[in-house]
């Protein structure tokens, strides 16, 4: 038996909303699968897995922020991927944005007023946006492959915050730690509703952000030139666009986001610098910019999918013992599922039997 | 002592020189795998697995170099049959094959295991300066030397290489030919897979032989970068490898010498020298504009 | 699809009697910040969870997270820890230290356990850490008994005062026995990449020492120096399989009787809010098995271990001199905890620049 696509003639609306519900169910068939396979309850665990982070406010605000710089970041490399240019340096460019924005409460930390924290936020995103703009700089002007320069340049800012946390930028009250100074109240980024739990205002910049640039994709001329260029690089240029400047916009656009997710994650939910301040954001972004199907609203709703993962994975082990490695591979599982799923929006899939007779439609034409 | 450094070299760039070389071979095809930190870990638990059960570390290379194969199948299967989007795709493998690896290698950690032996050739080993490194080394490293040979033959001299390069290059022109695409392409990938197998268990075999969580500590993306960095091209890789892999031990050396430069810039060396070396690449336009394959990670759907 | 629904409400029923009827025991709650398979620090804190349930049986109960990254997560995961009912919680990692205290405060009645840390801004955190350094003292005395080029190598993580601390005991012990002794440090930069460790080892023999200790994780050093025929000191556990032929020793992070305690005094009711630094002496920090060296070094090691298990010697009294030949402690003088536990200079003897 082969497999066979059959492109559709349009993209399919009914797919495109009953692909994630398809993969969530194949996802929690292999899931009971597996955990009955490690001898633990299917259902209680998957109900771990989904249902109860989402049980407590507390938890949804948890939700908020383990999911708010996976969208920050990954809408900005969403422009990046749409126009051709393969930034998966993001890592790199949220620690650089973390670092820039904190120049201000770190060497200045008698400086509190109100201006502080927007000029924080400005100098992250200005940072962020600076080191993006060097992998787009040496491909504009050196033709140098930008995947592998932005990857690159990800070690460089990890090894350079650890050398800043530890040496120029240490503590002094902080008995010889690698750690700065934590920062002034007025360095902060506020909770958005403290009472009941600690989500930030770095939520609100990623769903503004989101919005923001779905607006651009999809109303606005600069949006179509990103679209052109992405597609077809000699149509965009016939059009006019330069295919240079697109690449600079969009490593300075992502590279921007990436800085302001940095900056916040680090004055929001940590208060000052420390040798790590991302458990691969930059990196699980970008399959939160694919699962979203590059499109910011998708995109929204894919980061809190793979936030809700995590969380739920953390009940999980605590509620029934799994461990983080069965944690992760059914993550893999969750994603190789979504993906697969989402080939039915544009395809439709024929199994062709032995003999070509017995070409079965698998599913109907919609 | 220099040649036991040039040998330390030659053990840190074995693996990384091993799985770039698949890498590039699945990349020529017009596949980009990002999985390839995924692979290699699968092969590191199942080499050493194999190899501790079996008492026999060339069963648990075989072992490794199959599991890496079949593990990247479920890739294969993903992006060439249901064409996902490649980036995505390899990016969820890695994540699967860490906290598969991790799962399965439970029980083996703590253990230690079982090391290759390493050549030994009478009179030919023992000749001085150079006859540690160039007959007394592990078999593996010889294998990762003759790979690198017969995948540049292959690729530039083999009516075959050819037909997998056209089909990197521009795959509808070569499905109007008549070539199968996708079947070349699995193989591809396949192919890729066992390298990284390969890799992965130079490291539970030979490198440090013991089984530790995520052990491979992202030397699957520097197999990535390197195969860029070579611009797509085999013996180019071995350069890059051994360059990464001298500049890696070079700053342990100036560390020990105690020079007191921050060890995080002298960390950062290798990355940034790929930078600069690349750079110095690709300029050259042309040069690099006909190595790179046209079509690599764009999708493809034969039509009927 | 509907089925599956029933049978997760169904869950949730059972899941809310199952919190009820759990109420009874004393739970237990650890955050390791890596997987328990690192066969170093992580793995050794669980060995003393596994050891204390051993010990406490019926009366506990326990869970975990592994690989918890210091930063945002780790507020979540103490958090969650708090609100499903455990009644102590062990935070294993130095960057778990602000996370720890902000639930502490939202948390009264849960007792935290912070490991090397400083800060106890609530009266239900308490601080535990051990003295790591006692065991490299001995080693340092080992190291210039067996080494004949009077040089060793030393595989250091990061310079945090923990392991700054360290290298000045193994120096001052090597020093006790041959005042010329030196040391090689090379910094790997990380706690646990079995490649780059090895690679650092193999890198520090071929520049002529014939001692390697390490204050990394894995089982790496351990095997190059098997390989190349020299000796070496395991590190946070027993890694004598490793090298049967090689290891001299280990210090091994022994964090079960602690757990034994502090759980016990939990369920007692007796929970004091203490700052810990233990050592030898109260069997935090213990010695694997003196091996692989002659009678006389091993009977010198033992002595030594003896006199600081007793109390009888602290291996920071002077006279001891910094790194540039100027006084730090008089003759006879000790060095005050705090003072070492933000160590950040080196002793005379140390062969490297501390990154300042």
């Amino acid at each position: 038996m082969r497999i066979e696509l059959v492109k559709r003639p349009e993209r399919s609306k009914l797919f495109a909303a009953l692909s994630p519900l398809i993969a969530l169910g194949l996802t929690l068939i292999a899931g009971a699968i597996m955990f009955s396979l490690l001898g633990k309850d299917p259902v209680e665990a998957l109900y771990y897995y989904f249902i109860d982070p989402l049980r407590e406010v507390w938890s949804l605000h948890e939700l908020a922020v383990k999911a708010a710089p996976l969208i920050l970041i990954a809408v900005g490399l969403s422009i990046c991927y749409l126009s051709n240019n393969w930034n998966i340096g993001a890592e790199g460019q949220f620690v650089i944005g973390a670092i820039t924005g904190s120049i201000l409460p770190v060497m200045f930390p008698d400086f509190q007023s109100w201006i502080v924290l927007p000029l924080m936020l400005l100098m992250g995103i200005a940072g962020g946006a600076a080191y993006g703009a060097i992998p787009a700089y040496l491909k504009v002007r050196f033709n140098t492959n930008e995947i592998l320069t932005s990857l690159m340049l990800v070690y460089v800012a990890q090894l350079f915050l650890d050398w800043m946390v530890r040496g120029p930028w240490r503590n002094p009250a902080g008995m010889n730690f690698p750690e700065t100074r934590t920062f002034s109240p007025s360095a902060v980024l506020p909770e958005i509703w403290s009472a009941s739990g600690r989500a930030n205002w770095g939520f609100v910049f990623a769903i503004v952000a989101a919005i923001a640039l779905w607006f651009m994709l999809s109303r606005t001329l600069k949006g179509f030139e990103v679209l052109v260029l992405g597609q077809s690089p000699r149509a965009g240029r016939f059009a006019g666009f330069s295919q240079s400047k697109m690449v600079f916009f969009a490593f300075l656009v992502s590279g921007g986001l990436a800085g302001l997710a940095g900056i916040s994650e680090v004055s929001g939910a940590i208060g000052q610098l420390r040798p790590t301040i991302s458990p691969g954001y930059g990196f699980a972004a970008i399959i939160v910019a694919f699962l979203g199907r590059l499109n910011p609203l998708g995109i929204i709703a894919a980061g809190l999918v793979l936030a809700l993962s995590y969380l739920g994975g953390e009940a999980a082990q605590i509620s029934i013992g799994v461990s983080d490695k069965v944690v992760r591979a059914f993550q893999g599982m969750l994603l190789f599922f979504v993906l697969a799923c989402d080939t039915l929006i544009l395809y439709r899939i024929r199994f062709v039997g032995a003999s070509a007779a017995k070409t079965v439609e698998a599913t109907q034409n919609v | 002592m220099f040649e036991d450094i040039l040998i330390t070299i030659a053990t840190a760039a074995t693996p990384l020189l091993i799985a770039a070389v698949g890498e590039v071979v699945v990349e020529r095809s017009g596949v980009l795998n990002l999985g390839v930190e995924g692979m290699m870990v699968m092969g590191a638990v199942t080499g050493f697995g194999v190899a501790l059960t079996t008492g026999s570390p060339w069963l648990g290379v075989l072992a490794a170099i199959i599991v890496g194969a079949l593990f990247s199948l479920l890739f294969g299967f993903l992006t060439l049959t249901l064409v996902t989007n490649q980036v995505a795709t390899g990016l969820a493998l890695t994540l699967l094959g860490l906290g598969l690896s991790g799962m399965l290698g439970e029980s083996f950690v703590g253990l230690p295991g079982i090391k290759m032996d390493y050549i030994h050739i009478p009179f030919l080993s023992e000749l001085p300066f150079v006859g540690k490194l160039l007959f007394g080394q592990d078999p593996l490293f010889y294998v990762s030397l003759l790979l690198t040979a017969g995948v540049a033959y292959f690729l530039f001299r083999t009516r075959a290489g050819l037909t997998l390069r056209s089909i990197g290059d521009n795959h509808t022109s070569a499905h109007a030919l008549g070539i199968k695409v996708i079947a070349i392409r699995y193989l591809a990938v396949m192919f890729g897979g066992a390298c990284a197998g390969l890799a992965g268990a130079y490291l539970s075999l030979v490198y440090t032989p013991q089984w530790i969580e995520n052990m491979t500590a992202g030397r699957g993306w520097i197999a990535l970068a390197l195969v860029v960095f070579a611009s797509w091209r085999p013996w180019r890789i071995l350069a890059g490898a051994y360059l990464f892999g001298a500049v890696s031990i070079g700053q342990l050396h100036a560390q020990a010498l105690g020079i007191g430069v921050p060890s995080q810039l002298l960390s950062s060396l290798p990355y940034l020298a790929t930078v600069v070396v690349l750079v110095l690449i690709s300029r050259n336009r042309r040069l690099t504009m006909v190595n790179t394959p046209a079509s690599l990670g764009r999708p493809f759907v034969p039509d009927r | 699809m509907k089925k599956t629904i029933l049978s997760f409400a169904a869950a949730a029923a059972v899941m809310s009697f199952g919190t009820m009827a759990a109420e009874a025991a004393t739970k237990a709650c650890f955050i390791y910040v890596g997987p328990i398979g690192d066969f170093g620090w992580s793995y050794q804190h669980h060995q003393g969870l596994e050891h204390m349930k051993k010990e406490l049986g019926d009366k506990v109960e326990t869970a975990y997270l592994e690989s918890v990254p210091e930063g945002a997560d780790a507020e979540r995961a103490i958090e969650r820890f708090a609100r499903s009912g455990c009644n102590i919680i062990f935070t294993t990692s130095f960057g778990y230290m602000d996370p720890t205290n902000k639930v502490a405060g939202k948390f009264p009645d849960v007792k935290f356990e912070h490991a090397t840390g400083y800060k106890r801004e609530h009266p239900n955190v308490a601080t535990y850490n051990s003295k790591f350094h006692e065991g490299r003292y001995i080693q340092g005395v080992i190291a210039a008994k067996m080494s004949k080029a009077g040089v060793a190598g030393y595989i250091a993580s990061f310079p945090i005062p923990e392991v700054v601390m360290g290298i000045n005991a193994f120096v001052l012990g090597a020093q006790s026995v041959n005042p010329d002794f030196k040391v090689k440090v090379v910094w790997a930069n990380t706690w646990f990449d079995p490649g780059k460790e090895a690679d650092a080892a193999k890198a520090l023999i071929d520049q002529g020492v014939d001692i390697i200790t390490q204050h990394t994780d894995s089982t790496a050093p351990m095997q190059v120096a098997t390989e190349r025929g020299i000796k070496a000191f395991g590190q946070a556990s027993d890694m004598i399989k490793f090298g049967p032929t090689t290891q001299l020793t280990s210090i091994v992070d022994d964090w079960g009787p602690y757990y034994v305690e502090r759980v016990k005094a939990v369920v007692d009711g007796t929970w004091k809010q203490q700052d810990v630094w233990g050592g030898m002496k109260e069997g935090h920090v213990v010695m694997a098995p003196f091996a692989n060296m002659p009678d006389d070094v091993k009977k010198l090691a033992e002595e030594t271990a003896a006199k600081i298990k007793s109390g009888e010697f602290n291996p920071f009294t002077g006279p001891i001199a910094k790194q540039d030949g100027s006084e730090w402690l008089k003759a006879g003088e000790v060095a005050e905890n705090g003072v070492l536990l933000g160590l950040n200079f080196y002793v005379k003897g140390v062969d490297d620049k501390l990154p300042q």
